[in-house]
């Protein structure tokens, strides 16, 4: 039986986040690997909109910032269950990435790129500057999700480090899933379609216009849950989630590791947010570190770090 | 009127300051088709050199001339080890790089000079000098007319000089251009110096009004990026138009609406402007070919 890739890809990936925690030296892992699937959640959404349709959003972190502060906000002001907030946060962004991609995904290239990162800074700026509701630049604390405590009722009881290792992995998975399914669907051909020639796309009958809006709210999406995970996890949330460096290390990790695949921006996603943790000794070189091995990946593995360190292994074999 | 005077001064002299930026990004745009996220650092690199020269104590004029040099020089290596080497990459992997090579610079200055806030000296002293029942300070003036000086070397160059029409051939087709026997590369290489030069200067022109640190260069570089969509991505004067009118719209909207979204009125204007009109106010339609 020959495995799909798309198999491939999902099982490769179950089986490392089973087998990961056997090597975890000490609690404080499960914390770091849980941000490896939570940022790899957004990046796969990223993957949709950049890999698949060939579209460029320097904005993305702006609906992680939403889906954080609905789960900070939500709760207090409509009494929705934080859990539920997660998902009224993917609805606002969705509604969101509605509102705004429709004009701005009609302009290409550079265009494109500074239209969605001015609407990322806004929202960080709406979220920096209205103290009254969101605390302003401190931020503010997230109520407890809860569905810890109702587990260990039930006899299943968890450390918080191994309950977050197990959503953030479950709902990776899920979202790793869909984008591969969406893939192959009718949809995902048309957004690849797009990606190679609008204009070809165009006159086989392709509505270009509403699947990049598609590619961008469902990758939307993906940023909001992300953001929303992010601050249930750390209980608390600050304006940076909607930052200008957010939004670039979203779209560095999905390019560096190869955003033509899923299974390229989560290795991207692990790498950049692994990077930081290696270098915490050598704190003022992270900085260097990190634009050193963007612009190195960038100019030789052109096409990423997962397919080009793939190439360069199969040129050793041949 | 006083208060709307004094608005309207300020205003300019910030704008100013992005159109130097914004020429800046124009002048590297043109010439290779990469818009440089980097063109901040540029900026900062012109400010944080000269203070550091000036403290090695040269005098200032001559610690601002090193500074531009040593900075045209980054911009001429960063083309040739980077921009160069990734030619034909696609527009993400060019911003990547680009953004990368913002990081990588803010990372080395801040490991050469640290974290700190610097400040340099005002060209001619701090007294304030009344004008139209506003009042200007001299270093605005200083800021004023570099953007002014630039603007006008760079128009002659460009519409008047050999090397400035090979340079503007280039931008507008590298093959034919090399096809009549200009050097392209050279070309490219001019660009970037003269671009990060032009950064630089900006830099160093309103350090002593705003002050500097290894980190000013990002939110200088969205704000030149801006006003150079603004006035039409590739055209000087538009880049000029665009940072004036950005730098009035900021200065209004703190002082009559709220100075909290000062900064937030470059990104809505920008949405705005590239969801009605999509080439800037000075751009000029391109058709896609297939």
């Amino acid at each position: 039986m020959r495995i799909s890739p798309k198999m491939a890809t999902l099982l490769t990936l179950s089986v490392i986040m089973l087998i990961a925690p056997f090597f975890f030296p000490s609690a404080y892992y499960f914390r770091i690997a849980s941000l490896v699937y939570v940022n790899a959640l957004a990046v796969v959404g990223v993957v949709i909109l950049t890999g698949y349709a060939g579209q460029i959003s320097l904005g993305h972190a702006g609906f992680a910032g939403i889906g954080g502060y609905a789960c900070a906000l939500a709760p207090v002001y409509l009494g929705l269950h934080p859990a539920a907030s997660v998902v009224f946060g993917a609805l606002a962004s969705g509604v969101m990435a509605w509102i705004v991609g429709r004009p701005i995904l009609r302009l290409k290239g550079y265009y494109l790129a500074v239209a969605s990162l001015g609407f990322g800074i806004l929202v960080s700026m709406v979220l920096t500057n209205e103290i009254a509701v969101t605390g302003g630049p401190d931020g503010m604390k997230v109520a407890d999700l809860g569905l810890r405590s109702w587990l260990s009722e039930r006899g299943l009881s968890l450390t918080n480090g191994q309950f977050w290792y197990t959503i953030t992995a479950l709902l990776l998975l899920a979202g790793a899933w869909l984008a591969l399914n969406l893939e192959n669907s009718a949809t995902g051909r048309a957004l690849r379609a797009l990606h190679g020639s609008e204009t070809a796309a165009g006159t086989v009958g392709i509505d270009v216009a509403s699947a990049k809006l598609t590619a961008f709210i469902i990758s939307a999406v993906y940023a909001s849950v992300s953001g929303s995970l992010i601050a249930l996890m750390n209980r608390m949330i600050t304006p940076d989630i909607a930052g200008y460096m957010h939004s670039i290390e979203m779209v560095t990790m999905a390019v560096l590791g190869g955003s033509a695949s899923v299974a390229g921006g989560v290795f991207g996603a692990a790498i950049l947010t692994l990077l930081p943790q290696a270098l915490t000794s050598f704190d003022q070189y992270e900085q260097v570190t990190l634009g050193l091995i963007m612009m190195l990946v960038m100019i030789f593995l052109r096409q990423g770090l997962l397919p080009g360190l793939a190439s360069l292994l199969k040129g050793r074999g041949a | 009127m006083a208060d709307f005077m004094q608005f309207a001064l300020s205003g300019v002299t910030v704008g100013a300051v992005y159109a130097l930026i914004a020429l800046g990004f124009t002048i590297i745009y043109n010439a290779s088709d990469v818009v440089n996220f980097a063109q901040g650092e540029f900026v900062m690199l012109g400010g944080m050199g000269t203070v550091f020269a000036h403290q090695a104590g040269l005098p200032l004029p001559l610690a601002a001339l090193l500074a531009i040099a040593l900075t045209a020089m980054i911009g001429i290596i960063f083309n040739r080890l980077a921009i160069e080497t990734a030619r034909n990459a696609p527009v993400v992997s060019l911003i990547i790089i680009t953004i990368g090579a913002s990081i990588f610079i803010q990372g080395v200055v801040q490991i050469v000079f640290g974290k700190q806030i610097y400040r340099l000296p005002s060209f001619s002293g701090d007294t304030p000098i009344p004008l139209f029942g506003a009042n200007i300070l001299p270093q605005s003036l200083w800021v004023i007319a570099g953007a002014i000086i630039v603007f006008i070397a760079l128009w002659l160059f460009f519409t008047r000089t050999m090397t400035g029409r090979a340079v503007l051939a280039t931008s507008n087709n590298r093959l034919a251009a090399q096809l009549v026997g200009i050097n392209t590369n050279f070309m490219m290489t001019l660009s970037f110096g003269v671009s990060a030069a032009i950064g630089a200067l900006a830099g160093v022109l309103v350090s002593p009004i705003t002050l500097t640190s290894y980190q000013v260069g990002v939110p200088l570089a969205l704000k030149g990026f801006a006003a150079a969509m603004l006035g039409g991505m590739g055209n000087p004067k538009g880049a000029l138009v665009g940072g004036i009118l950005l730098g009035l719209l900021e200065s209004f909207t703190a002082g009559y609406l709220s100075s909290h979204y000062k900064d937030a009125v470059a990104f809505i204007v920008i949405l705005v402007l590239l969801s009605v009109k999509p080439q800037g106010l000075f751009g000029t339609k391109t058709v896609n070919r297939v």
